[in-house]
């Protein structure tokens, strides 16, 4: 195939894919919008406030939150970057042999040297 | 000209289609979930809307449709109707790269078409992690718009569940992907042809069973049910990060999260257990039947599928819910290391002993 027929056998590819996702919005819009229509509206004061047990809520629902929260998130940042640079690997993996096998093992050397860094630390303990 | 209305037009059938079966597998499988469960536990389950009770989802979307969507004081009125529909979105569009039977090419009208995908794109696998990640947003944010502190509670849980076992997933696909050569999801079933030994959960050189084991976990834990839905465990958090949801809304948090379970079985399927090869060559159409044999492709890969959905039940029947700080270790210390070993060992042997 010529270039610009790669190009625009990309395209209808992908061009299905990006019809999808504006179907399913579409779907997703419409369906509330169509509910919104035909529901009743009744507001009161007692039944828009925020559940809790029945009693008035006291104080602000937006607290502050453990700080673990943000730990377990960085770790998956770091890792996660780790494993997306796994995959182009794993796929040319028969074509580029024995240095390929040895680089990534290297590779994920270091990212078990990270991951004991993090256990050790005891940033995998949620208490 | 003519032929690009024809090519959209076909791909808008073929993503109506699509999106109306998961949807109605979607009906179907609330009822069977309360219809197995039930049986479970020697009871009969619905059985007053229709006979046996098979209306019964029919008259719960109904009764949801018509009902007042309630926005509580002090919620952040856009992010509480945007989140609904991020959760359902990416549940949905992940769909677009399942090869659903045999990849045939038939032309219709003069039009090259793949009746059973909706899109052969070479990053499938991807496609379908970087969508479904984005749910995870749509939970988090329906927590934190929603003005409660049980749903801030719920968001803020499943947020850190999904992204724990969202990276196991990552790891345990990737054993697979090695073997197969492929991110493409249609690439990777042509790979398992044959008999059930050549189906990647059992083949040579390493079997990723172990990747299997690992993958149904997570998945059951990334889709938020039992024995890891915590984000919504109603004996404490009343119903989680949809507490204050109620009429449509509520219902796309629930159909979010059973097109989700829907998604991960034909992941599973897909990945593990061949799609949609039959165990043996002999079990599909062949010989003056051949022009069939897609038939008996789209009942293997139903037949599968359903096999996971069944499994989601039958866990839930039996298993009683994790607490949080188990559910986190057993992410990262157990479940990690597993599919990380899983990796190396595959790397090593792929490399002794090449696949054909």
């Amino acid at each position: 195939m010529s270039g610009a027929e790669l190009l625009l056998d990309y395209l209808t590819r992908y061009f299905s894919v990006v019809l999808f996702i504006v179907i399913a919005l579409g779907f997703g819009v419409v369906t509330l919008l169509a509910s919104h229509l035909v529901q009743p509206k009744f507001p009161e004061t007692e039944k828009l406030s925020p559940y809790e047990c029945g009693s008035e809520p006291f104080s602000d629902a937006r607290m502050p939150f453990p700080v673990r929260y943000y730990i377990f998130a960085m770790l998956f940042v770091i890792f996660d970057i780790e494993v997306i640079f796994l995959y182009p690997w794993a796929v040319v993996f028969d074509k580029i042999g024995l240095i390929g096998l040895v680089e990534m093992l290297v590779f994920i050397g270091l990212f078990l040297v990270a991951y004991v860094y993090a256990w050790k630390k005891g940033a995998l303990e949620w208490d | 000209m003519v032929e690009v209305g024809i090519k959209i037009g076909l791909s808008i059938t073929q993503i109506a289609v699509v999106m109306g079966v998961v949807l109605l597998t979607v009906m179907f499988l609330t009822l069977a979930e309360r219809k197995v469960i039930g049986w479970m536990q020697d009871r009969m389950g619905p059985m007053e809307v229709g006979p046996y009770g098979i209306l019964q989802p029919i008259a719960d979307g109904l009764k949801l449709f018509f009902k007042e969507d309630i926005v509580p004081a002090g919620a952040n009125k856009f992010l509480f109707s945007l989140a609904p529909i991020l959760a359902l979105v990416p549940a949905l569009i992940g769909f677009a790269v399942i090869p659903f039977g045999p990849n045939l090419t038939v032309e219709i009208f003069g039009v090259q078409f793949q009746p059973f995908v909706i899109s052969d794109i070479n990053i499938g696998i991807l496609y379908i992690l970087a969508f479904t990640s984005i749910g995870a947003y749509g939970v988090i944010l329906g927590g934190w718009a929603s003005n409660s502190k049980y749903s801030l509670l719920g968001g803020l849980r499943a947020a850190a569940q999904v992204i724990s076992y969202e990276l196991n997933v990552g790891l345990a696909i990737v054993g697979v992907i090695l073997l197969a050569g492929s991110l493409s999801l249609v690439k990777i079933t042509e790979a398992q042809s044959g008999w059930f030994w050549n189906w990647f959960i059992f083949a040579p050189p390493f079997p990723q069973l172990f990747a299997f084991v690992v993958y149904v976990i997570s998945s059951v834990a990334e889709t938020n049910r039992m024995p890891f839905d915590l984000p919504e465990a109603e004996s404490e958090l009343v119903a989680g990060f949809f507490t204050e949801y109620s009429g449509m809304r509520f219902a796309f948090f629930f159909l979010a999260e059973y097109a989700n379970m829907i998604l991960v079985s034909c992941i599973a399927a897909t990945l593990f257990l061949g799609g949609w090869n039959a165990p043996a060559p002999f079990l599909q159409f062949h010989g003056s039947w051949a022009n069939l044999a897609w038939a008996s492709g789209v009942f293997w890969f139903t037949v599968k599928v359903y096999f996971f959905l069944f499994l989601f039940f039958w866990l839930r029947a039996t298993l009683p819910r994790l607490r949080y700080d188990q559910l986190m270790r057993f992410g990262w210390k157990v479940m990690l290391p597993i599919a990380l070993g899983n990796i190396l060992i595959t790397a090593i042997a792929a490399y002794l002993f090449p696949r054909g």
